[in-house]
């Protein structure tokens, strides 16, 4: 058909270079744009010493042998990994439990449309405030202590904020209660995709549900599990909003919930363009090795 | 003999399912529910430990917030200005784009396609810095533009309207409206857009809560109180000595910022948690 009408479409193609610009234009001017003078401002020295303007001096890859070598770099980006897949991990399961039994069509679930609508909730919530809801719940004098307390199961108000395992149990807590719905939503869409003949198929063969859910729906999920993975672990290393709230900003208790992203921000904040500009090309490379990672690993099981 | 054991096995599991369900909708929930029933408490109330009954200091919290140190007010006109022009801009600009991918043959095509898939792996924080400069350098600091205008070149919502437009706008119907003569800019605004509906509005609601609830740009460019958005006063509220605060009104101020979202997501529900799966992804 596009051959035929080969000098139509061409005396309108032009149009297709119209209906870019507004994107292009946007593109190059606020993500370009910043984006090489982030790469630019990462060779340079710059940044204030109590009121005393330092730099910008060029000093090559000094900023990146600094971060790597005397900063806490690797502690932050341990710490936001660990955060990460202590949310990431019960959220996939979850999400894939709930997925096929809202698929399923032999439960024939009852109340789908109230039980889809409240798992997505949480998704939709300002995670700021949310954080701060938390830290409000869970402080000492909170009503979480005072329920616990009340129950018998603790004897005295547990100070949630000052342990390391408490405060990113519950960063990674309400990280995985904020994105499970999304994550339970997008697996149904590649589950529903599953043709039912394969099911059938599978039954009259004597499979067992949990025969069916390994080796029917899970490698047909494929393609839609990769792209979760993905977007989930990227947006891991962005975690920003949770953490920062919940800790003031501060990643206590010992900076062990500090992010990557929260460090990024306290450079900006204090100014040290520099080291700021490093930090933000290091998770840029890391963001794109992650995912071609991730990319990889499961493209050598499409082989097998 | 068989069917009746695999009855038996599916009346089990669907227990196990609506108990699993019912303790996850209670997880999802209970946090709001505790958040509305301290809002109505007072301060002196809230020291004396938590009750599950709502007291009657509601509309007194509120009134404290409004009157307070916070320019709460200010700051949800803010908010709502921001959110629902970025949203406005991205859909259309959003859907334009896909429509120059979806609807015409030129050289680059696939190549600028891959393009915008590839940056869609960019994180916006790490071009926040030179993103700072060049606001700085416009002199755009404490202004709402470099907050709503870089929506227009939006890969996500982009590559959601794009697949959409794959399968719900064919190439007959531009034809059509072609051959009646319509020029290009016409075809998009009243044969496209108007096809592509659903999948805007669904965008555009996503657009609007992530633009409500995003933090960490909007904190680097915005400074003045008269310029901040909800979630850079709900920092500053943490911030504060939260000790000496009305906790009531700290209440009041949360339950300020997660409340209207609520009610407006439970009235759009359907479509909102259809149009998750609609186009997102094809498995």
């Amino acid at each position: 058909m596009k051959g035929k009408k080969k000098s139509a479409v061409v005396r309108y193609n032009r149009w297709g270079y119209i209906f870019l610009i507004p994107f292009m234009v946007v593109f190059v001017v606020f993500q370009l744009i910043p984006l090489v003078t982030t790469v630019y401002n990462s060779f340079f020295e710059n940044f204030m010493s109590g009121l005393k303007q330092v730099g910008p001096n060029f000093i090559g890859f000094k900023n990146y042998i600094q971060l790597l070598t005397q900063g806490d770099l690797l502690k932050y980006f341990l710490n936001t990994m660990i955060m990460w897949i202590l949310g990431f991990v019960p959220q996939i399961i979850l999400s894939l439990l709930l997925g096929s039994w809202f698929t399923n069509p032999q439960l024939k679930l009852k109340f789908q449309r109230f039980f889809k609508t409240v798992i997505y909730l949480p998704n939709l919530i300002m995670a700021s405030a949310f954080a701060m809801l938390f830290f409000t719940l869970f402080a000492k004098t909170g009503p979480i202590n005072s329920i616990l307390v009340g129950m018998g199961l603790f004897k005295e108000p547990y100070d949630f904020m000052a342990h390391v395992g408490s405060v990113r149990g519950l960063v990674a807590f309400m990280n995985c209660l904020m994105w499970f719905g999304n994550t339970t939503i997008l697996l149904m869409a590649g589950m529903m995709g599953i043709s039912d003949s394969l099911y059938e198929a599978a039954e009259v063969d004597g499979a067992t549900p949990t025969q069916i859910f390994w080796k029917v729906t899970i490698p047909l999920l494929k393609p839609i599990f990769i792209y979760v993975v993905i977007t989930s672990l990227i947006g891991g290393l962005q975690m920003f909003d949770v953490p920062q709230i919940l800790t003031n900003g501060t990643g206590d208790p010992m900076r062990s919930s500090m992010t990557l992203i929260m460090y990024l921000n306290k450079h900006l904040y204090s100014k040290n363009f520099g080291l700021a500009g490093a930090l933000s090309v290091l998770l840029l490379v890391l963001t794109a090795i992650l995912s071609a990672i991730v990319f990889r690993v499961t493209a050598k099981d499409e082989v097998k | 003999m068989r069917e009746e054991k695999t009855r038996n096995t599916v009346h089990a599991r669907r227990a196990v399912a609506y108990i699993v369900l019912a303790i996850i909708s209670f997880l999802c929930l209970f946090w709001f529910y505790v958040l509305f029933i301290n809002a109505t408490r007072s301060n002196g109330e809230l020291g004396r430990g938590f009750t599950a009954i709502p007291s009657t200091h509601l509309i007194e919290n509120l009134k404290n917030l409004m009157t307070g140190t916070l320019p709460v007010l200010r700051g949800l006109l803010n908010s709502l200005i921001v959110a629902s022009l970025t949203a406005f801009l991205c859909t259309y600009f959003s859907t334009m784009t896909a429509y120059s991918i979806h609807a015409y043959d030129y050289a680059g095509r696939k190549v600028i396609f891959t393009f915008i898939l590839t940056i869609m792996m960019i994180p916006t924080q790490v071009t926040a810095l030179g993103f700072v400069k060049l606001v700085q350098g416009l002199h755009l600091e404490d202004n709402f533009i470099p907050l709503i205008v870089p929506s227009i070149a939006a890969p996500v919502t982009f590559f959601y309207l794009k697949q959409y437009m794959d399968s719900n706008l064919p190439g007959e119907l531009i034809e059509a409206a072609r051959i009646d003569g319509a020029g290009e800019l016409r075809i998009f605004n009243t044969v496209a857009l108007p096809l592509m509906r659903p999948a805007i509005a669904v965008q555009a609601i996503f657009t609007f809560v992530s633009s409500w609830n995003n933090y960490f740009t909007p904190s680097l460019i915005l400074h003045a109180d008269k310029s901040k958005t909800l979630p850079i006063l709900i920092a500053q509220l943490r911030a504060a000595d939260w000790l000496k605060f009305d906790m009531g009104q700290v209440y009041a101020m949360i339950a300020f910022s997660i409340f209207p979202v609520i009610i407006v997501y439970l009235v759009l529900s359907k479509n909102i948690v259809g149009g998750v799966s609609a186009g997102a992804v094809k498995g």
